[in-house]
């Protein structure tokens, strides 16, 4: 999970999920606690459906 | 536009009853400096003190260095939009206190200050050890946050500069340069047979001690811009970042910009230095896609020939240095890239976080990783346990005979990616 | 000080014994003797080092023989105890080139002493530069005094132990370790000019060329969450708060591993980061933000996933090198498949 995908991409990541920002990839400030808490848990989700999905190559889930 | 820099070499910095500058020796009078400072409430206190090259000196850590500068001619005055109105810089006239620097120090912010050594190992690698500078030691008003903290300490810099800088409106400089750079009509007109380069400064943009102010606007809420590189004299350009010191451009790196300098060296001769874009490295993927498509689109639009590209920091930022030469290469203008590395201590891993073919022409600062060993000074302005948490240090860093041994990345503008210094790898 | 003892190994061309329709001669020990290109070596050498013999070999022959030329000429050389090992330089000669590279590639392998060759930088010989510290020669013999005058105190300083610096400066050919030395020009005016080259059309040299990253083939999809147990790795350098194992905030030397048994929320009162490299205050203020023990947690909870596992690892990616990162990774994915985990969430920042 990460928020510079090209990076992940250069050094090889296969599953990727693209996150919001640097210093908060699973978070966001400017949301109340609840919206914030349910940005993250569709990250996370996202991240679980990637590992849940068979990948031949370098994949982003967008 | 045009302006002309009046350099007053200044080979001297002394305290004394009156502040002035005299026979090339910058006289300060320390209850100036402290009545100026201390306007902001947000400083509990400051202390002044003198660095010399070759003294037996260390300060850290350290957070801002800049040049003393005045306005003597010409619209606006010295950081636009930050401590004076927001008019456009870069004509007429400034003078410059060549030789002398204001060094921001104190209470740490966070782990992301650098360090400065006049003298020993560590100097060679500092540009700020050859400078007469004056420390400010800045205590902030207790319970403050960081990003105040940040900003007091920041502004005090440019105030104390600032008012140094007037000290020599009137004196006559020892010697002049001029620069001037055209509209594109007249430059191609005067120019038709050099090829067309522009010069593209990326600026850290990222929040706290990771930012850049342009015109006093924060650089992460710009789009990428174009300016004429006399306006960078003037301090049109603040830091606000030193983190990971080695390779932040202090306020100093801006208005003595090398790359600046060294284009218009050749500008009229071997090719037409067009003016400058300016870019900023956000941590939005979104913003690094933006941005970088913008300054493609503007060296496309001001018909380049070429362009220098110039980094600030690492790490994440080599994508949006990646993302510029490649889009600014796809619209058929030549780059090079000046970066620097971090290829871990013993030099055999990848020096950048990001990669292209079509990046071909690198210039690097060298590999900040290198292990570099800075003996026991006999002063330290500031804090030296801060070794042990500043990047580049580790626990232990400081040896109890008060030698640092840590990662070259320490030592501020170490390896700075706008070619400041000689430094470089293989 | 007794001298250096240094063989030196050359083709049957630089022998003087035949050019092509000798190239299929065998290795051939010539003790005491100094010949070719070893005379120009016996000048810079004055009276530090002493070539105590020399290893003729035909190009044909070692290219054809290799395994058998190689033992043979180990052999030869293992009985002379030299102190440093020169081959060549065998400049644009490909067949040449190969041979000082697989010789001094396996001398310092068996014996470990120091050895040196050079060659021009098209030789296919140069595919051993990385295990090999080659001086990057012209492409003919014309350029053999230019040669000896790089490889000699080269070789010399090899012999002393003394350290080695960038390629531009010692002359070698770039062996990808990266080191620093100061230029004549400052970065800035490098840069002009090498952008003026460019757009002539000349050549110019990139002072750091791309790199090359590793791939990996993905892994197969887990097929049952409900019951895998999930682990949490970030490069965002999330810590218990205190940093108890001083991770650096850049450069990281090590990683952490902590027992997250029981916490279900990573609060600013417990948690922090150590990255050096980034604002910090967000993560500080929630370090979910970073790594999202609450939501998994929850999901936990509801089942969705087995069992979030029981430690999670830590490390600063700002400014620390990659093999750095790949070493910590290689030691613990053993005690995260050991512990039976089914699949990594790994968060960067």
């Amino acid at each position: 999970m990460c928020t510079v995908t090209p990076i992940s991409m250069t050094v090889g990541a296969n599953r990727i999920v693209p996150t919001i920002a640097i210093p908060h990839p699973l978070g966001n400030p400017e949301l109340s606690h609840e919206e914030e808490k349910a940005l993250r848990r569709g990250l996370v989700e996202k991240a679980l459906k990637a590992l849940e999905t068979e990948v031949t190559e370098q994949t982003i889930f967008e | 536009m045009k302006l002309e820099l009046g350099y007053v070499n200044i080979h001297d910095i002394q305290f004394a009853d009156q502040s002035k500058v005299e026979g090339g020796v910058l006289y300060v009078n320390k209850e100036d400096i402290k009545n100026l400072v201390l306007e902001d409430e947000n400083i509990k206190s400051v202390e002044l003190e003198i660095a010399k090259p070759g003294d037996s000196i260390r300060i850290m850590p350290v957070k801002d260095v800049i040049e003393p500068r005045c306005k003597v001619e010409g619209p606006g005055d010295i950081f636009p939009g930050v401590i004076s109105k927001v008019d456009t810089v870069g004509s007429g006239k400034t003078n410059v206190l060549r030789g002398s620097a204001v060094v921001t120090t104190g209470k740490i912010v966070a782990f992301q200050e650098g360090i400065i050594d006049m003298s020993g190992e560590g100097a060679q690698y500092t540009p700020f050890s050859q400078t007469n500078n004056l420390v400010l030691v800045l205590e902030p008003r207790e319970g403050m946050d960081q990003h105040e903290h940040e900003k007091a300490v920041r502004m005090a810099g440019l105030k104390t500069a600032k008012f140094l800088g007037e000290l020599a409106k009137d004196v006559t400089p020892d010697e002049t340069e001029v620069f001037e750079t055209y509209g594109v009509k007249e430059g191609m007109e005067k120019m038709p047979n050099l090829p067309r380069v522009a010069y593209v400064q990326m600026l850290q943009s990222q929040g706290l001690m990771h930012d850049t102010y342009v015109y006093g606007v924060d650089a992460k809420r710009t789009l990428s811009t174009i300016m004429n590189p006399t306006e960078g004299m003037d301090g049109a350009i603040v830091s606000g970042n030193c983190v990971s010191a080695c390779d932040k451009n202090t306020t100093y790196h801006h208005l003595n910009n090398p790359v600046v300098k060294d284009l218009f060296a050749q500008h009229g001769k071997t090719l037409n230095f067009v003016g400058m874009i300016l870019t900023n490295e956000n941590v939005y993927l979104a913003d690094k896609q933006r941005s970088s498509d913008w300054t493609a689109k503007l060296c496309r639009w001001l018909d380049l020939d070429g362009a220098v590209v110039s980094q600030e920091g690492f790490g994440n930022p080599d994508t949006d240095l990646i993302m510029n030469c490649k889009k600014i290469e796809e619209q058929g203008v030549k780059t090079v890239i000046i970066t620097d590395e971090y290829a871990g201590q013993d030099g055999k891993s990848q020096s950048l976080a990001d990669a292209d073919p079509k990046a071909d022409a690198v210039v690097t600062g060298g590999n900040a990783n290198m292990v570099i060993h800075l003996p026991k000074m006999d002063k330290v302005i500031g804090y030296p346990e801060t070794a042990n948490i500043i990047a580049g240090g580790h626990e232990g860093s400081l040896n109890e005979d008060g030698s640092i041994d840590a990662e070259l990345q320490v030592i501020t503008g170490a390896t700075n990616e706008l070619g400041f210094n000689k430094l470089s790898a293989r | 000080m007794s001298k250096i003892r240094v063989v030196h190994y050359i083709n049957q061309f630089f022998a003087n014994i035949g050019g092509e329709e000798k190239a299929d001669i065998k290795p051939e020990l010539h003790v005491g003797e100094v010949i070719g290109p070893g005379m120009a070596f016996k000048a810079q050498f004055k009276d530090e080092a002493e070539i105590v013999a020399t290893i003729v070999c035909g190009d044909s022959y070692f290219g054809e023989n290799t395994k058998e030329a190689t033992a043979t000429i180990m052999e030869m050389i293992k009985e002379q105890k030299p102190d440093l090992f020169i081959a060549g330089p065998a400049f644009n000669a490909g067949r040449y080139g190969f041979a000082c590279g697989n010789i001094c590639k396996a001398v310092h392998d068996e014996l470990g002493i120091p050895v040196l060759t050079g060659m021009y930088k098209e030789n296919p010989g140069t595919d051993y530069a990385k295990d090999v510290l080659m001086v990057s020669t012209k492409n003919s013999a014309a350029g053999m005094r230019d040669a000896v005058g790089k490889m000699a105190p080269l070789a010399l300083k090899l012999a002393k132990g003394e350290e080695i610096g960038a390629s531009a400066v010692e002359g070698y050919i770039p062996n990808g370790i990266r080191k620093n030395f100061f230029e004549e020009e400052r970065g800035s005016k490098r840069a002009v000019d090498m952008l003026l080259k460019k757009l002539a059309g000349k050549e110019y040299v990139t002072e750091y060329p791309m790199p090359n990253f590793d791939r990996v083939a993905p892994n197969p999809a887990v097929k049952d969450m409900a019951h895998a147990t999930i682990a949490l790795v970030t490069s965002g350098g999330i810590v218990p708060k205190g940093n108890p194992d001083h991770i650096e905030s850049s450069s990281a030397s090590h990683y952490g591993k902590y027992d997250i048994e029981g916490v279900m929320d990573l609060t600013s009162d417990t948690y922090e980061t150590a990255h050096g490299g980034y604002d910090p205050s967000y993560a500080n203020a929630d370090p979910d933000r970073v790594l999202p023990v609450d939501v998994l947690r929850d999901l936990e909870k509801e089942g969705r996933i087995g069992k979030l596992h029981r430690y999670f690892y830590t490390t600063v990616g700002n400014g620390t090198a990659v093999a750095s990162a790949k070493a910590f990774a290689e030691e613990f994915s053993k005690e995260l498949k050991a512990d039976g985990v089914d699949a990594v969430i790994l968060t960067s920042t």
